[in-house]
């Protein structure tokens, strides 16, 4: 079991060795007292079976491997899309240790949060002596511009009142009274990741656009805002921006962390870098109107939009795909009178080309996907816009008015008029779909490479593999590098699936006199 | 008119629903409309507007379809008596959970399903006893009740509650605008009772806004699960309820308290003759060694 040090194994193939083999079968058989390997196959068939899948989706009180996270964890990404802002999370500190592991492990960044770190005697007497040092703390070791605060579990349970806390700070004369300490209640009993991202965001808008509000006037910086919400891939940040400049459009980018969450390895640690600057929030009002780019996500929002920036708040759908990417555009060119030039006109030209070059090899092809009610929805419209075919749209997170909104999307194609949609429901329910109506494969996030194995585990013909596109991807690398909306999205998007067909065509062809008739160069 | 929200206080067992209701009801005879939230898991606060033994609660309704967001406004707001809209916080059974949290989740639901855009006057907050944790602060906190009413009797008990509750405000009331509205005596026919509250008011910094006597005809009405105002418009006592009424619409004055000092309510208690005077020489003494004579000590 020695391992000499010029010859490293690391876990995989070390424990395939035949010692530890042999130490891993006695722990088996000494230790484990393990249900003979007859009973777990049985029980391991069962839980694929129509039978299973009817039990499985009468769970009621359980939830296994959700596909959604918590609310603060969305107010962190979206308090690092500002200018020079620390987030700061109200309550246990295991909390924040958690909400930095989980972006570290995605972008493979560092990522700045501070806690106060509530223990026991904050949670009898509230926590507000932890604001009074935490906020002093944080602005005098880390000098951020803003603080944005969120709550934890703890915090909320114990009604600390955040609005209180922060002035009595201010009072004090813990922090300067003209400090920016915007905050958002963030139980994450209620909601998911996505309405703590709108709970924050809406916060930090309204800090800084709700007693300065004289003078305003719609439209009199004749610029767009664009609110993008819980959004991990980087390159959809910077297409939007590409995509605003080619176009002429004068718009401010409310949240961006595109830069923080990609900083170059030059020597220098950043723990701020880029964001939308203060003064962008600030002028806010001054725009002829707010686009709210994941709109499912987004209700408290765009009741901000609507109520006190007096804003239209036209709508929009994703920006995903061929149709939802022209929808938006052409909503920006409604609002500004600007033209969609002509780089734009080609890019779209090549993404149709695109489409119809990968069509033969996309038409019929079933999907079954999951994850955030927007994304799901612009990727369920872009598969049908290939002549793919969605089987099953899951979201953990999203209402009935969404599912309803979806189900139309869905009828309204040859393609869709065979899906199902599913709310409120996780990825062991997502499991069972996968086993008893078997699509081609899978589109989600990282954790769904566990009902890749089990489906492999039956059998190669059952076997369904995972693409990528979501969040989190822990066990790629890049990947949220990339782009999923726009014209440059779709090609990215359509690339990415296109290639996934083909290499599963590969695999199962190459088996040599058998499948490999089809084994072709030529694709 | 722009919409007022009034939370009221007191110690448990006060009398704070049933002065709530019948003065709500008075209200709404006066032309205005109003609302009541009940803060308290006993849900108690609106039985005698809806004429019901316990109305159905947010919080029940939530634990049932699974989650609070899939409840819809109607679901939970009930209109009863004269047109008044009422709906129960509610919480869990005594000894489990938490009933504070409750609040804040009903509280949180109401705003955001819009039931304070209706077309209302007056919000009544109802709450449970004391302001225990942030939970039951919940209703004076920023944008919620910036008036406050302390239900309080000429008893020891009820004054010091009266008094901690005065603390509670002056927590939340240097941070925004909620401030003591006044005191409601309601009357336990105690001795001296009305310059007692008057005197503690006046210490407070605040005002009694009304004295309301005792009377039979209050539990008469409850019995039948009514208010006076309902049950018996011509009586003496619903006239009470109607001055009370009418000074809470005129009301202008607003205060942060000054709350006593344990010894200033002491004396004040000790002035009416509700406290004895403090004869050290018995703290800590047994009736063994008080019957014991005096050598016996020595």
């Amino acid at each position: 079991m020695t391992q000499t040090i010029d010859k490293i194994k690391p876990s995989y193939p070390l424990f395939r060795d035949d010692d530890y083999k042999e130490s891993l079968s006695n722990k088996i058989a000494q230790f484990e007292e393990r249900a003979p390997q007859e009973k777990i196959d049985e029980i391991f068939e069962w839980t694929t079976t129509e039978e299973y899948k009817d039990l499985n989706f009468q769970r009621e009180a359980l939830t296994v491997n959700p596909a959604k996270a918590c609310q603060p964890l969305g107010a962190v990404l979206c308090a690092l899309g500002f200018e020079e802002t620390l987030p700061y999370v109200h309550g246990s500190q295991g909390c924040v240790a958690y909400f930095r592991t989980y972006f570290n492990r995605h972008f493979k960044e560092p990522v700045a949060c501070v806690s106060d770190s509530m223990t026991e005697d904050a949670a009898v007497f509230g926590g507000q002596k932890n604001m009074f040092d935490g906020l002093a703390n944080a602005k005098a070791l880390y000098k951020p511009k803003m603080i944005a605060v969120s709550t934890t579990c703890m915090a909320e349970v114990i009604g600390d009142d955040l609005n209180a806390f922060i002035r009595n700070t201010k009072a004090e004369g813990h922090i300067e009274e003209d400090f920016p300490v915007p905050f958002a209640h963030t139980p994450s009993f209620v909601g998911s990741h996505t309405t703590g991202w709108d709970n924050m965001f809406e916060g930090i808008l309204r800090y800084f656009t709700l007693n300065e509000m004289d003078g305003k006037e719609v439209g009199a910086n004749g610029k767009i805002n664009l609110v993008p919400g819980f959004e991990t891939y980087l390159g959809n940040y910077r297409v939007l921006h590409r995509m605003m400049r080619e176009m002429g459009v004068d718009y401010s980018l409310l949240c961006d962390p595109s830069d923080v969450l990609d900083t170059p390895a030059d020597g220098h640690y950043r723990m701020f870098n880029g964001g939308t600057p203060i003064d962008a929030v600030k002028d806010a009002p001054n725009a002829i109107d707010t686009l709210l780019l994941q709109p499912w996500q987004l209700a408290k929002t765009k009741k901000y939009v609507k109520t006190t920036l007096n804003q239209p708040c036209t709508e929009v759908t994703i920006p995903m795909g061929l149709e939802g990417t022209d929808q938006f555009l052409m909503t920006i060119s409604d609002l500004t009178g600007k033209p969609i030039p002509p780089s734009l006109e080609i890019e779209r030209g090549r993404l149709v080309d695109m489409m119809t070059d990968s069509h033969a090899w996309l038409h019929g092809q079933k999907f079954a996907l999951y994850g955030d009610a927007d994304f799901v929805m612009g990727m369920a419209r872009f598969l049908m816009e290939l002549g793919a075919e969605p089987t099953h749209v899951l979201c953990h997170h999203a209402n009935k008015r969404w599912k309803k909104a979806m189900e139309q999307i869905l009828a309204a194609s040859p393609y869709g008029a065979k899906a199902t949609v599913h709310i409120g429901k996780d990825l062991w329910h997502f499991r069972s779909l996968v086993f008893t109506d078997k699509p081609d494969f899978m589109i989600g996030n990282s954790y769904g490479k566990f009902i890749q194995r089990d489906t492999l585990h039956k059998g190669k013909a059952f076997e369904v593999p995972l693409i990528r596109i979501g969040f989190p991807i822990f066990d790629r690398h890049h990947l949220h590098r990339q782009t999923t909306i726009g014209y440059e999205g779709a090609m990215q998007m359509l690339t990415t699936i296109v290639n996934a067909v083909l290499e599963r065509l590969d695999e199962e062809t190459r088996d040599m006199g058998e499948t490999d008739f089809n084994y072709d160069l030529v694709r | 008119m722009a919409l007022r929200q009034a939370a009221i206080y007191g110690k448990g067992g006060i009398g704070k629903s049933t002065t709530t209701q019948n003065l709500v009801a008075a209200l709404a005879e006066l032309g205005q409309k109003v609302m009541i939230v009940g803060c308290d898991p006993k849900a108690d606060s609106t039985r005698l507007i809806l004429h019901s033994k316990a109305q159905e609660t947010i919080m029940h309704l939530a634990a049932e379809s699974g989650t609070v967001e899939d409840l819809e406004l109607d679901d939970v707001l009930r209109t009863g008596y004269a047109g008044i809209k009422c709906v129960e916080s509610g919480g869990p059974e005594p000894g489990v959970g938490c009933a504070g949290r409750g609040v804040i989740t009903a509280i949180n639901f109401l705003e955001e399903e819009g039931a304070y855009e209706e077309d209302l006057n007056f919000v009544f907050y109802d709450v449970l006893g004391d302001v225990v944790c942030g939970g039951f602060a919940m209703p004076i906190r920023e944008n919620k009740a910036q008036e406050i009413y302390i239900v309080v009797s000429g008893e020891m008990m009820a004054m010091y509650a009266a008094n901690n509750i005065s603390k509670g405000i002056v927590k939340y009331a240097n941070s925004g605008g909620v401030r003591l509205a006044g005191l409601i005596c309601n009357s336990r026919n105690t001795d001296r009772e009305d310059e007692l509250i008057e005197a503690l008011a006046d210490k407070l910094g605040t005002q009694m806004i009304h004295f309301v006597p005792r009377d039979n005809v209050v539990q008469r009405a409850e019995i039948r699960r009514m208010t006076v105002i309902e049950y018996d418009p011509t009586a003496l006592q619903a006239d009470e309820y109607r001055a009370l009424a009418q000074k809470i619409i005129d009301n202008k004055k607003f205060v942060i308290p000054n709350p006593l000092t344990m010894d200033e309510l002491e004396d004040l208690l000790m002035e009416f003759g509700i406290l004895d005077e403090e004869d050290e020489s018995i703290i800590g003494k047994t009736a063994d060694q008080e019957r014991a004579p005096e050598s016996a000590v020595a």
